[in-house]
């Protein structure tokens, strides 16, 4: 009796090692996922609002009088170098070299204050021509969606320069690495949001 | 660049390692990047150069276009596959898709419907209405 209880507590123990072993994860990552695809719905619904209202000018300018294209392709251009400068951040923090990792994280940081700086000078130059978000359905609602995505990259910014501090102060354990990789699924996911924001917006916007 | 060819990691480095999540290569990334910029590059010179004969099929392009370059990001950035998170990802992901598609096209259905059957404005439209 003793001797059978000890074999299947041990299988058990086995078979608990072995799903261990295939699944270590300690859910960060997919509770980190699973915040980006809650806030994909509400890209979702600023992008469906923007569907139904964007053509709604209220005898105002649209997309084809207001929108910079080289100013855009600039900004998408700022914001896949920040991915990719994220990307060699994440390679040499996996790596475990500490000062690389701060240089690429504080030149994605340039990358992305390069681009709100731009997105701000657009916006400033809108409203400074008397398309702010009060002219039109369709002002309202561009500002809405591409200000989300703005604000999401101030906070992410925000959020880099933490990192940056912790990395500098604690080196780069196994906490740290978390961080950063939550971070790096952010900063990614901001990159397709805006290939939504450029492709649909501004390109489809001018046509 | 922070190729790393050498493998020494610190101690503590790997106990979160593991979930294969998010771990690309530097090949990963590049291919990625250089995908990305022509992805971005196509659709811009349709655009700007007014290539293709109609705006219809500029758009239909464009948007192709974007479905790619998403997916490009997915793969080689965010470094998806079936297997990370033992399929969790990808299975909420799967979710969020079907979400976003009837969000979009069910307010476009919807609001394009409410516009064709908006009421005229005042009794004079209504005169003008056949």
């Amino acid at each position: 009796m003793a001797a059978q209880s000890h074999a299947v507590t041990a299988a058990d123990a086995d078979r608990f090692h072995m799903t261990e072993e295939h699944h270590p994860e300690n859910g960060t990552l997919l509770g980190f996922w699973i915040y980006l695809m809650s806030d994909c719905l509400i890209f979702a619904v600023l992008f469906a609002c923007y569907a139904v209202l964007g053509r709604n000018y209220a005898a105002g300018p649209s997309g084809a009088d207001l929108f910079d294209l080289p100013l855009v392709a600039v900004n998408t251009g700022l914001l896949l170098f920040s991915s990719i400068t994220y990307g060699f951040a994440m390679l040499s923090a996996q790596a475990g070299r500490k000062q690389p990792t701060l240089i690429w994280l504080a030149i994605t940081g340039l990358f992305g204050a390069g681009f709100l700086s731009l997105e701000l000078y657009e916006f400033a130059h809108l409203i400074h021509e008397g398309a702010g978000p009060q002219r039109s359905a369709f002002l309202s609602s561009f500002f809405v969606l591409v200000g989300t995505h703005g604000l999401h990259v101030t906070f992410g910014i925000l959020w880099l320069i933490t990192l940056m501090v912790q990395v500098g102060q604690r080196g780069l354990d196994a906490p740290m690495l978390r961080r950063l990789m939550c971070l790096s699924m952010f900063w990614h996911f901001l990159d397709v949001v805006w290939i939504g924001v450029f492709s649909f917006v501004y390109l489809l916007g001018v046509l | 660049m922070t190729a790393h060819d050498t493998h020494h990691h610190p101690p503590g480095a790997h106990e979160g390692h593991g979930h294969d999540a998010g771990h690309g290569s530097l090949k990963d990334y590049v291919i990625g990047f250089v995908l990305a910029v022509v992805l971005t590059a196509i659709p811009f010179w349709l655009v700007m150069g007014h290539v293709l004969p109609t705006p219809q099929m500029t758009a239909v392009a464009v948007m192709g276009l974007a479905v790619i370059q998403v997916l490009v990001h997915m793969i080689y950035f965010l470094h998806m596959n079936s297997r990370s998170e033992g399929g969790w990802t990808l299975l909420a992901l799967m979710f969020t898709l079907i979400l976003v598609v009837i969000t979009l096209s069910g307010s476009l259905w919807v609001m394009h419907n409410l516009n064709t059957h908006m009421m005229p404005l005042d009794a004079h439209d209504m005169k003008q209405m056949p």
